[in-house]
């Protein structure tokens, strides 16, 4: 093994392997990172728009930082180890969730305190710190940082893993990462600055976008290039999952970003679509952005962590097939149920939401699957923390891909629009399984990079998983309560057949509910700092006082017969 | 047997192209019908693009992300025709580039907010919310009065809107910038001019401060305009060409 | 071809299109035959090791 140095630049020493002169990998990474750095510089010294100026040299230093890396590592003597696993890159990606993950949970709490203490929480010439301006950041910070590192790292991880060849694409890996890290810096100064197209979950502005799908085809070019050296003739289920969430995002994106710039050197932009026409490709991309980045990427994070984790097999390999396929086809026609009665054409109303009840069905056969590999190993639940954790979040996905199916449902959508019941929805999705799916991920991959036998401590596994459920309770029984509340205080009359209660009233009853939902938060964050810290001992190389006796013995070592 | 999957399973590229099939068409179909504008959309009169001002308000409308609080779309529910007004319908939003419908609700709907307050009301709410409406939520956006505007791109925004469909003509897009300025004084030079180009828009002083043309001149003007354009006493909503 | 046209061809013919899709992805994964693959398929991950 390597040392933890060379292993983090994704090198070995041995000189059997050395790569003579710089490969082809490198030369065209060094000129594309060459032209972007004169677009940068043509930008800065041409833009009068001030917003563009920072975007234009955050653009040209990283760019420059960019070529200086590249050229020192290619001085080096760049060569990888084809019989080797390329891991640095999975442990950079390791470092990039969980700190994108903290960031995004502590933004997240301070919006939350501000919708709970405006008076304590706004300023009145400080703009940026408006809720407007960091709930974007907080949504991206969480979804496309936080999620969006989790997906590539353990993409990059199972697809090596599961097809027994090394990462494609020599240093074209890490423009992935790196590139990927620029879109979130880009998308969250802009977001603070004003720069936002205003379409929820896709807010980056026209250039932002390019550089997005950029990255973003890279990205699926190493995959596919991974897959294509693949040495297992089968492709395992996971990767059909990760691939879907990497071609689907790749549509949603260019086709929802669509748009005109009022000038090459300026940040702002028309959507090419109106209104109806609009909203419609909006939510079509919010949806799918929930089903293909939110679902069918972590679902192939489950699919290869549960098993690995359980040491069992896939429940039922038949059910694989038939969900990921009914999977994928139903969720993109569901995206119109965020627009029941509107002046969306009603015929399109009713497809969203008989395609979204469907749904629930391949749905919870993602979730069967997954819990039932469990079979003959469900004492683990008990035993191994993350193992817990990984399956509560499996339920979590069930629950919520239940209660979507039904917010789904026009009667009932008509009360819950606009509150905050979808706000506990969307939460005991994203926190419930997203994150906790992720947190599994994490737990076990950072003990296996980083070569430990195990865990720093699994108290603190325990503390994490306890201290984070509470607050994942806190959070959607708060949201449930005061979204069906206001839902029927805005809709009650009073005897004389006049509403009941002004707007502000409804406002003014939601004040304790936000209290406690930015309490759920803060566990939430909480938690994620002691995961932080367990992760840190355990790369560290520490084990805990009076947890370091064995016990991570595999269970098919002590029962053979199992199999 | 003949069908294989196999053939997906292990060829990745074969499986990439299964995935784009199935997954575009879903969206083929929702979304191409709605091209059919005529029919999409309602027949109705009065609808005009933004003036060079209003524009610039809803501009700083998204970029201080109000549609993340604040939806721009009543639906046809006896509580909201109640609380908001008419039910939105698709013509209001036909030049919104892009829409600002919006998803929630944590402060009221303001597609119809265009002159349900004054001016002076909107300026004091702006400034501290807390000050009219004591149990709001709603920050402060004090610093709007600080920013005077210049009209640098109001010009290529015209041009841009004109680009993705909205039928500004060559007049407005050439009289933008003075545009821009001209509604905020009933006495400019160019006031005849102006109300040709946008019948019916508001011309006043929004802010109560004549001295500068702000952002909050512009945000007051684009609020006092929503939802007003619409002629609802011509609107047949039982009109076959109305029903979808 | 009129809007009317377009919303009903996409409200039949998507079921049916829905219906030969699933068909055929629930005959492939029930298929017999098929067994065998599968279940080596379900063990991949747990079959890698440390170095290629």
């Amino acid at each position: 093994m390597a040392d933890r140095g060379d292993a983090m630049r994704g090198l070995t020493m041995s000189d059997s392997t050395a790569r003579k002169g710089i490969g082809l990998d490198v030369l065209t990474l060094g000129v594309f990172l060459s032209v972007m750095a004169l677009v940068s510089l043509f930008l800065t010294a041409k833009t009068q728009d001030p917003l563009m100026a920072v975007h234009a040299v955050i653009l040209l230093i990283a760019f420059v930082l960019g070529i200086i890396a590249l050229a020192m590592r290619a001085a080096g003597g760049l060569h990888f180890d084809q019989s080797r696993y390329e891991e640095g890159i999975v442990k950079a990606g390791v470092v990039a969730t969980v700190f994108w993950g903290v960031v995004g949970f502590l933004v997240g709490v301070v919006i939350a305190s501000q919708l709970a203490f405006p008076n304590l929480l706004y300023f009145e010439n400080i703009g940026w710190l408006n809720f407007g301006r960091l709930r974007p950041v907080h949504t991206s910070a969480v979804i496309f940082a936080f999620g969006g590192n989790a997906l590539m790292m353990t993409s990059f991880y199972v697809v090596q893993r599961t097809n027994h060849a090394r990462l494609a694409g020599g240093v074209w890996p890490w423009f992935v990462f790196w590139g990927y890290q620029l879109f979130i810096i880009l998308a969250a100064t802009g977001y603070v600055a004003g720069i936002t197209q205003s379409k929820e979950y896709a807010e980056p502005e026209w250039y932002v976008d390019i550089w997005l799908t950029i990255v973003w085809v890279a990205y699926l070019l190493v995959f596919l290039g991974t897959l294509w050296k693949r040495k297992i003739k089968h492709i395992y289920v996971a990767n059909w999952f990760y691939l879907s969430f990497i071609v689907t995002v790749a549509m949603l994106h260019i086709v929802n970003n669509l748009s005109i710039p009022i000038g090459l050197t300026e940040h702002k932009s028309y959507s090419l679509f109106a209104g109806v026409q609009d909203a419609m490709t909006q939510w079509w991309y919010a949806h799918n952005a929930v089903g293909f980045f939110l679902t069918s990427g972590f679902l192939g994070m489950m699919y290869y962590f549960v098993p690995k984790r359980a040491e069992r097999p896939v429940y039922s390999y038949r059910l694989s097939i038939v969900h990921f396929w009914s999977l994928i086809f139903i969720y993109i026609w569901a995206g119109p149920h965020h627009l029941h009665y509107t002046a969306l054409p009603m015929w399109a109303q009713t497809l969203g939401m008989t395609f979204s009840v469907i749904l629930w069905m391949p749905s919870w056969g993602g979730m069967i699957n997954g819990l039932m590999t469990l079979s003959g190993a469900w004492d683990k639940l008990r035993t191994d923390p993350v193992m817990r954790m990984l399956v509560v979040s499996v339920a979590f996905y069930g629950m919520s891909t239940f209660e979507g199916p039904v917010m789904s449902i026009r009667a009932v959508n008509s009360l819950s629009h606009y509150t905050d019941w979808t706000i506990g929805h969307v939460h005991s999705g994203a926190l419930g399984w997203v994150a906790y799916v992720s947190f599994g991920a994490l737990y076990c991959l950072v003990p296996w990079l980083w070569k430990r036998a195990r865990l720093y401590s699994n108290d603190l596994v325990e503390w994490h998983f306890w201290i984070s459920t509470i607050g994942i309770v806190f959070y959607i029984t708060s949201m449930w309560v005061s979204g069906i509340m206001q839902g029927l205080m805005w809709r009650a009359y009073n005897s004389f057949g006049f509403l009941e209660y002004s707007f502000v009233e409804t406002v003014e009853a939601m004040h304790p509910y936000y209290i406690i939902r930015a309490a759920g938060g803060l566990l939430f964050l909480l938690g994620s700092l002691i995961m932080a810290y367990n992760l840190w001992r355990t790369a560290r190389g520490d084990v805990r006082k009076g947890e370091d006796v064995p016990d991570m013995v595999p269970f098919s070592t002590v029962i053979p017969a199992v199999q | 047997m003949s069908f294989k999957h196999e053939i997906f399973e292990k060829n990745s590229i074969l499986l990439t192209v299964g995935i784009l099939i199935v997954v575009s068409i879903g969206g083929l179909v929702e979304i191409a019908p709605l091209f059919y504008i005529s029919s999409t959309i309602e027949k109705v009169e009065g609808m005009r693009p933004y003036t060079p001002l209003e524009l610039t308000g809803r501009n700083v409308y998204i970029r201080e992300g109000c549609y993340l609080c604040h939806s721009q779309m009543i639906r046809p529910l006896r509580d909201e025709a109640e609380r908001y007004g008419h039910y939105s319908l698709a013509a209001e939003s036909m030049y919104d580039h892009p829409f600002q419908w919006g998803s929630k609700r944590t402060g009221p709907d303001l597609a119809r907010v265009g002159g349900k307050y004054s001016d002076a009301w909107h300026l004091a709410h702006m400034n501290r919310p807390q000050a009219v409406v004591p149990e709001s939520v709603m920050p402060p956006y004090t610093f709007l009065n600080d920013n005077i505007l210049d009209g640098r791109t109001i010009e290529a925004d015209l041009r841009t809107n004109r680009i993705v469909g909205v039928p500004y003509s060559d007049a407005q897009i050439a009289a933008a910038k003075s545009d821009l300025f001209t509604q905020v004084d009933e006495f400019a030079d160019d006031y005849d001019g102006f109300v040709g180009r946008y019948p019916g828009a508001n011309v006043r002083d929004f802010d109560g401060d004549p001295k500068h043309v702000t952002e909050m001149d512009a945000l007051i003007a684009y609020l006092q305009m929503l939802g007003t354009l619409v002629d609802f006493s011509t609107y047949e909503a039982d009109a076959e060409e109305n029903l979808r | 071809m009129s809007y009317e046209n377009v919303a009903e061809f996409a409200q039949t013919w998507g079921l049916v299109y829905f219906f030969i899709l699933f068909s055929l992805v629930v005959v492939y994964a029930l298929w017999p035959a098929n067994q065998k693959q599968f279940d080596e398929a379900a063990r991949i991950p747990l079959e890698d090791e440390e170095d290629l």
